[in-house]
């Protein structure tokens, strides 16, 4: 063996397993403020994704151990499953994390050689296939508490109906309700303004009410993941920066039909993808200008896909088309090399 | 202290180790029954030996001389007969045997007549070739022979001299116990350098993890009569790699495939100091050098080493343990395992590294890279290893170029930080070797094409200046059968210079061209790089092997 004959300790497991105790906080929020259902949706995303990620090794021929200890699946799946409506079905989780794992990942080359990020491929593939109850969504406590007929579920009732399969849809209407942003895109097609739509009581501060509590949890597991240098922090602000002055653009320009930067700031889904899902190392930019890009390209494109798409959320889709343009990002943004020209010296 | 310092990007903080050999007195190790001394202990051509077996020499007289203007001279570390020339193990990364004079010591350690020089009173060019023939090379690693590095020639200055004291790899120490013990002497040094540089500005830097040689230096550059600046630099592996100092020190970057020199400024070991000290003020040549002996043994220390010593006859005396699992010379992150601890002591040995299990444990099995780019931030040259990785891997070498892959230093902090425990540098020798290799065949291909060519050019003048002959005589016989002669003979001649004179231009031109088409990454190498590509070539098969294996991790079962 040549050298060097010393490594760190660092290991993908340790890496992966940062991420999965960042994102702890954000669980922990999501179970006080939607109840106990989503531990359904993560153990079930959990076990989907290991069986098939084992089931993946083992039909390419790969050692099924060193892989499933590196926790990538796990990763996988629980970003997935908190992107899903906490109430969604258990076929839906099960087919998007098949999904990320089986199609996303492993054909595409298994850790490390996947183009596309595959929580966010399942995520797509759900919301492209089954719209409706992509929109499951349990309402937060705070909301639950002031609802006339609304209800926080149990884990039992949870495990009900995720497990219950086909519920009338009167209950369902009963305990399930729309996300802020639905709200205010359902408001703005009915001629409203966004000022009319905010005083609704879904809203809460900055974002929806218990959403935004969420939002700052899963920035809070972010910090903590910067803090570790295990993400850095190009791509979290570009992010954030590429949410908040598109949003804030249209904001300026007519306040009445786009909604304010810090609401679209203080959606789970973006705190999420920030720091989480647009710092996936492998579908990602590796260069630091080009995480700058990617994070600003998703940003925009985020905002893009909620204010004028079709889709609630625009984040997914925002992921997939930066990854796509990742090989062209990193070849374009390329930086200096030590000893190379450069216009004054270096400070 | 007041000096503004800059930071040099990337580098890693791996584990000192430091303490283990620094606690022990540095003292001459025993006189060795045989001496083992390569004729290329250097970076440049080999000597050229200049003794016979079964000649009696004596300690520093000349054995073999500097050959060419990039060369070391070697001397005999001790008194004896020699007993062999010819090819012998070296600790060389090719690990190939190399030609060495081998003496049989007779124990009473007898010099040779031997004197100071007065440096001052010497011209400079005198001076060099004194040096050169001293055998002083720089002892921090390179070994590119010193006199070279001290002529600055007549179009450069160089204003700013950088003694290295960094010290940067862990384990090693003799550079730390040199300046503790030897600052004076060191300084004596660099009062020389100065005198033959011209330099205006002098810096030590020295890693802050070795506050006595600092302090060492300092009390001793007081009593100088000029100025010399002992700095103090942030440990951070590798801070003691000559570009990383000069930018921790200056701020300024040595251009891309330059030399220091072309930015102004020299760099020196200090152990390259002190032997020039040595040999200027004693007129002692360099046969000796602190050696530290560390690791898995069990009184790590620091020694003072005849050049040729074997290296097992050291880890005795420093005490070999059960459970060794190699040996290394030099550091953890830069040394070069040594298949063969009978291998001598050369001037580049600044470390026996012993190795354990414990301490050394082997490298989880690699995983596929992650794209994390842990690598790029740890890149002291500020390359992208994780897309050189890739290339590498992929035997896309034209992309491994465009991505700087020449420019790495194969210092091992992106191996060091991988997560996914990737062997990044084997990748990297590897590109670079089969890189080297197909240059070389390109060129020899691109000579038997030219050969060709060339050939059937002149098959083919033959053909028709011998057919042009029949010709006129053919004529010339008709014209003097028609009893109308001359004129016409001569017209022929004339023609065929015409010919010839436009064939000959032609040719010219092609040349040119090719000339012009040829890549010139390969061309005007430096002494430097030839070095590199030499032992590249050597070890390249061996690399190759290693290199070639998929990531465990990716064999199927």
């Amino acid at each position: 063996m040549p050298s060097p004959f010393i490594i760190d300790r660092s290991s993908v497991t340790q890496i992966m397993a940062w991420v999965l105790v960042a994102l702890l906080p954000g669980i922990a929020v999501y179970v006080w403020l939607f109840g106990p259902g989503i531990l359904i949706t993560l153990s079930l995303a959990t076990v989907t994704a290991l069986v098939a990620e084992a089931a993946m090794l083992k039909a390419r021929g790969y050692p099924a151990k060193p892989f499933l200890a590196d926790l990538s699946a796990i990763v996988t799946a629980w970003l997935l499953a908190l992107c899903l409506p906490s109430l969604a079905p258990w076929w839906l989780i099960i087919t998007g994390t098949l999904f990320a794992i089986v199609v996303a990942k492993h054909l595409y080359g298994g850790l490390g050689q996947n183009i596309f990020n595959p929580a966010m491929v399942g995520y797509a593939v759900l919301i492209v296939s089954f719209p409706v109850q992509m929109t499951q969504w349990a309402g937060p406590l705070e909301l639950t508490l002031i609802e006339p007929g609304a209800v926080q579920l149990s884990l039992a009732q949870s495990a009900a109906v995720i497990f219950g399969g086909d519920l009338p849809k009167a209950t369902l209407d009963a305990i399930t309700m729309a996300t802020p942003l639905d709200v205010l895109r359902t408001g703005l097609h009915q001629q409203l303004t966004v000022d009319e739509v905010m005083t609704q009581p879904i809203f809460g501060h900055y974002g929806g009410i218990g959403f935004e509590w969420l939002a700052a949890a899963f920035l809070l597991g972010g910090l903590l993941l910067w803090a570790l240098r295990i993400i850095s922090w190009q791509v979290p602000l570009a992010f954030l920066a590429g949410i908040w002055l598109t949003a804030g653009f249209l904001h300026f320009f007519d306040a009445g039909r786009f909604g304010a930067p810090w609401f679209h700031l203080f959606s789970p889904s973006v705190m999420l993808c920030a720091f989480f899902i647009a710092t996936d190392p492998v579908s990602g930019a590796t260069t630091p200008r080009g995480k700058l890009v990617f994070g600003l390209g998703a940003g925009f494109l985020t905002m893009v896909i909620r204010t004028w798409g079709g889709f609630p959320d625009g984040v997914a889709f925002a992921i997939l088309l930066m990854n796509l343009c990742v090989p062209l990002i990193d070849q374009y943004t390329q930086p200096k090399i030590y000893g190379a020209a450069r216009k004054e010296p270096r400070a | 202290m007041s000096r503004e310092l800059f930071k040099f990007k990337g580098g890693i903080h791996p584990p000192g180790h430091k303490a283990e050999s620094t606690g022990r007195l540095v003292h001459p190790a025993p006189l060795p029954k045989k001496l083992v001394i390569p004729l290329r202990q250097h970076i440049g051509n080999p000597a050229r030996p200049v003794v016979n077996v079964g000649e009696r020499v004596l300690k520093g007289q000349l054995i073999a001389a500097a050959d060419g203007a990039i060369s070391a001279a070697v001397h005999a570390s001790s008194s004896g007969i020699v007993s062999a020339i010819g090819p012998a193990c070296v600790p060389h990364i090719s690990g190939l045997p190399d030609e060495c004079i081998t003496i049989e010591t007779d124990g009473r350690d007898e010099w040779i007549a031997h004197g100071p020089l007065d440096y001052q009173a010497l011209a400079p060019a005198d001076l060099l070739a004194r040096l050169r023939d001293m055998g002083l090379a720089g002892l921090g690693g390179a070994v590119f022979p010193s006199a070279v590095k001290l002529d600055p020639g007549a179009a450069l200055v160089c204003p700013t001299l950088i003694i290295n004291g960094g010290e940067c790899e862990p384990w090693i120490t003799c550079d730390d116990m040199l300046m503790r013990t030897q600052a004076d002497a060191i300084l004596q040094g660099v009062a020389i350098m100065r005198h033959l540089l011209g330099s205006s500005e002098i810096l030590i830097g020295i890693e802050d993890n070795k506050p006595e040689a600092i302090a060492a230096m300092q009390a001793a550059a007081a009593k100088l009569d000029f100025a010399v600046e002992t700095v103090s630099l942030p440990t951070r592996y590798p801070g003691g790699g000559a570009k990383q100092m000069i930018e921790t020190l200056t701020g300024k970057q040595v251009p891309s495939g330059k030399l220091s020199t072309d930015i102004g400024i020299q760099v020196f070991n200090v152990g390259t100091a002190h032997a020039l000290a040595r040999a200027v003020h004693h007129g002692e040549p360099l046969i000796s050098r602190l050696v530290t002996v560390t690791g898995h043994v069990l009184r790590a220390q620091n020694v003072e080493v005849l050049i040729g010593t074997p290296f097992d006859t050291l880890i005795q005396l420093a005490g070999d343990r059960d459970g060794t699992t190699g040996v290394l010379m030099g550091g953890p992150m830069m040394g070069l395992p040594i298949p063969d601890t009978s291998v001598p002591v050369v001037k580049a040995t600044n470390c026996i590294l012993v190795k354990s299990a414990e301490l050394f444990p082997p490298p989880p099995k690699a995983l596929p890279c992650i794209r994390c780019t842990r690598c790029a931030d740890a890149c002291p040259a500020e390359l992208q290893p994780q897309e050189l990785f890739r290339f590498a891997k992929s035997d896309d070498f034209g992309r491994a170029q465009e991505y700087h892959l020449f420019d790495c230093i194969e210092c091992g902090c992106c191996s060091y930080v991988c997560p996914s425990h990737i062997p990044l540098v084997d990748f990297y020798r590897y590109a670079k070797s089969e890189i080297w290799a197909r240059e070389r065949d390109k060129r020899a291909a691109d000579l038997a094409r030219e050969r060709h060519e060339f050939r059937l050019f002149r098959q083919e003048r033959e053909k028709t200046e011998k057919a042009e002959k029949l010709a006129a005589k053919a004529q010339a016989k008709r014209a003097e059968l028609a009893a109308a002669p001359t004129d016409a003979s001569s017209s022929g001649a004339s023609e065929a210079d015409a010919k010839k004179a436009l064939i000959a231009a032609a040719l010219a031109r092609a040349q040119a061209k090719k000339a012009e088409t040829t890549p010139q990454n390969t061309d005007n190498l430096s002494p430097d790089t030839q070095h590199e590509i030499a032992e590249i070539e050597a070890r390249r098969a061996k690399i190759r092997e290693q290199a070639r294996k998929p990531l465990e991790s990716e064999e199927t079962p």
